[in-house]
């Protein structure tokens, strides 16, 4: 078992140490457009740069994603996608990427499809949905992954959850908005590891012309209280906001953009087209070569 | 950071993304205060009597009694109450509770469109700007809801992902509010979601229990044998069922069959498992990845996979049963209180009166039964003319 947080923590030193600017955590949703391609864009994202993965499970109803994603899990249920998948290419960037921290992405329902149901009276609803999440954090762990976000699991029902996951070595990585208050950004603070994701905006998933105004205020309020490792996302989709975000935290993560640019890839250009956005978006290539 | 509030047993809780997880808390908050504060109460309830026309009477269905012969059967009459159903109960003291805390949009999900319709009235009511997420599918077959809406003013926006019904309208509104948290309010429909939701829902649709429980002792002199309402995400059946929570009176929760338990339906406690939708631990329908599966009922108020976590909580202490009518029964329900007591039942409705019907002549004549009424027909004409037709031909 990998001892907790170790891959986040040996990353952002190593990054930190080059100092090139922040890593850059492409998000793939698991079987878009298909599960048999998803391996091979694995690692064309590791190919083209990424400093890390976030493997997205698909999910019927993702109530915090935009467009982009709600059609990607569309398209990866409509082609028999599942958990299985997501684990799957977990395997398949640790086989490529023995170092980079890898993290599972997904919605509470489909992670508790892994474990039997509490149908007992006993506990709370936090209790009910942390002890089935066993199996599945056994599963994550000899895949190789590193951690979990539960887009749909605040702090506040956490801790039963929490608990599972380090058991077998894996993080819960937790979401801090704009709109988290100094209590919830302590609570989460005292609870984070491997990195915090902040989400740079109040909205759902989905590529902006622009960062939001008011994101420095936000890391601002946040570094008052931790220390820990930061990535920012939502909204996040070019180099130059990959650069902006970069003066401030030592990580960056790019979902929509990316599912976007698989999306309006020709079939047998998709792999091409991941690489290539990655290698864009980290700086080794500049966006006119791109083109 | 344990919660203990919120739950019932292992269901309900707050499963909700980080960003409206402040906004939770503030409508809690928002919640009590109103609760404890004299000029709301008062304000709501000058609402609900001069407005919505309460208390909604308690009539005795004496023709359908007498033609089932067993217990004598009453309705206790939201379809009476303003806009007719008993949506708008809850509407009023939301769009109350969102002027308090200074929110001046409101928006909503709706499936027929009566929640859709009772929000843009309280809306209209109080000049809030409202905005009404409705899936595409029951935008076309529930035309003439749209229109109501937008003759109250309201924006209806269908939404076209997943099966455009009422589970991706409130994805949709779900989205809206994480993007628009700050200055809107979300005025959810049924006794579902995060908490506070079930909560305030019951709360504020509980004076259907606690009239009915009034209306029957000074006619009868005592409590019904048997509650009865449909169960859809349970606004209505909470209501009844709240204030009758500590009497010797047995609660029945009828849900939606749809073509039968094998094939497509809505029965969530009859036939669903525990999992976590739109914020809440409850029972949805899902399949063995988790993933949610689509509902059906004739009726639309009903066709939604997940329900009310309160629900699921009275079923595992087993304080109330839950049960399924399929949507010919449901049909024939509605034919029966059309023809014996002048009365046409919303088809969500008509699957209390059709289970009650099964179970009014096993019982005595001088045993009751209550029958939450919670809306009427009107809106369901075209269906059920559509409906009829198809199976006499």
């Amino acid at each position: 078992m990998t001892e907790l947080g170790r891959r986040y923590r040996e990353a952002f030193d190593a990054s930190e140490a080059q100092g090139d600017g922040p890593l850059v955590f492409p998000f793939l949703a698991a079987g878009f457009p298909s599960p048999e391609e998803t391996p091979d864009l694995v690692r064309a994202a590791l190919r083209g740069g990424a400093g890390g993965l976030e493997i997205g499970v698909p999910f019927s109803d993702p109530l915090a994603d935009g467009p982009a994603h709600q059609r990607a899990y569309t398209v990866a249920l409509a082609a028999g996608a599942a958990l299985e998948t997501a684990l799957e290419a977990v395997r398949c960037a640790r086989e490529a990427a023995p170092d980079a921290p890898i993290t599972l992405m997904g919605y509470l329902n489909p992670f508790l499809s892994f474990g039997a149901s509490i149908r007992s009276a006993i506990g709370t609803p936090g209790d009910a949905v942390g002890q089935p999440l066993d199996a599945l954090a056994q599963r994550m762990a000899e895949a190789g992954a590193d951690g979990v976000i539960v887009v749909d699991l605040p702090v506040d029902e956490s801790d039963a959850a929490r608990e599972v996951f380090a058991r077998h070595g894996i993080s819960m990585i937790y979401l801090l908005a704009p709109t988290s208050t100094e209590e919830r950004i302590a609570a989460v603070a005292e609870r984070a590891s491997g990195f915090i994701y902040l989400v740079s905006l109040t909205g759902v998933t989905g590529a902006r012309e622009q960062v939001a105004a008011d994101f420095e205020a936000f890391v601002g309020r946040v570094r008052a209280l931790t220390d820990a490792p930061l990535a920012v996302g939502f909204g996040i989709s070019r180099r130059e906001h990959v650069e902006e975000v970069g003066r401030l935290v030592p990580a960056a993560i790019i979902g929509s953009a990316l599912t976007t640019a698989i999306a309006s890839a020709p079939s047998d250009g998709r792999v091409a087209a991941v690489e290539r956005y990655l290698e864009v978006v980290t700086g080794r290539r500049s966006e006119e070569t791109s083109e | 950071m344990t919660k203990e509030s919120g739950a019932f047993g292992p269901f309900g809780g707050q499963f909700a993304p980080e960003t409206l997880m402040p906004a939770l808390f503030e409508l809690e908050a928002a919640w009590s205060e109103a609760q404890a504060d004299a000029e709301f109460l008062a304000e709501l309830d000058s609402l609900l009597r001069d407005y919505v026309g309460r208390e909604t009477p308690l009539t005795h269905a004496a023709r359908l009694s007498e033609q089932l012969g067993g217990a004598q059967i009453w309705l206790k009459r939201e379809d009476l109450a303003h806009t007719g159903a008993h949506k708008i109960n809850n509407a009023l003291g939301q769009v109350l509770l969102a002027k308090r805390m200074g929110k001046p949009r409101i928006i909503a999900e709706t499936g027929a469109g009566q929640h859709g319709v009772a929000t843009a009235t309280a809306c209209a009511r109080f000049g809030l700007e409202c905005v009404v997420y409705m899936g595409a599918e029951d935008v076309r077959r529930q035309a003439l809801n749209v229109f109501r809406m937008g003759l109250l003013g309201a924006e209806v926006v269908p939404v076209d992902s997943g099966a455009r019904t009422l589970k991706d309208a409130i994805n949709e509104a779900i989205r809206d509010w994480v993007t628009n948290v700050r200055t809107t309010h979300y005025l959810i429909g049924s006794a579902i979601g995060p908490h506070p939701y079930p909560v305030i829902v019951r709360e504020l649709q509980s004076c259907i229990g606690r009239e009915a429980r009034q209306q029957l002792q000074e006619k009868i002199g005592r409590l019904p044998d048997v509650a009865i309402a449909c169960v859809g995400g349970g606004s209505n059946a909470i209501g009844l069922f709240h204030p009758l929570i500590d009497d010797p009176v047995r609660l029945i929760g009828v849900e939606a069959a749809g073509e039968g338990l094998a094939a497509r339906h809505a029965a969530t406690l009859s036939a669903g498992s525990p999992g976590v939708l739109h914020g809440t631990r409850t029972y949805v329908l899902q399949d063995e990845h988790g993933q949610i599966t689509e509902a059906h009922s004739i009726s639309a108020g009903l066709d939604y996979p997940g329900v009310g976590p309160e629900h699921a909580w009275l079923m595992l202490t087993e304080r109330a049963e839950y049960v399924s009518v399929t949507d010919d029964e449901a049909l024939e329900g509605l034919k029966l209180l059309s023809e014996t007591e002048g009365i046409i039942p919303a088809l969500e409705t008509a699957h209390a009166i059709a289970y009650a019907a099964t179970l009014a002549p096993t019982m005595s004549s001088d045993e009751t039964i209550l029958i939450g009424l919670s809306g009427r027909g009107d809106k369901d004409v075209e269906i059920v003319r559509d409906a009829l037709t198809l199976r006499s031909s």
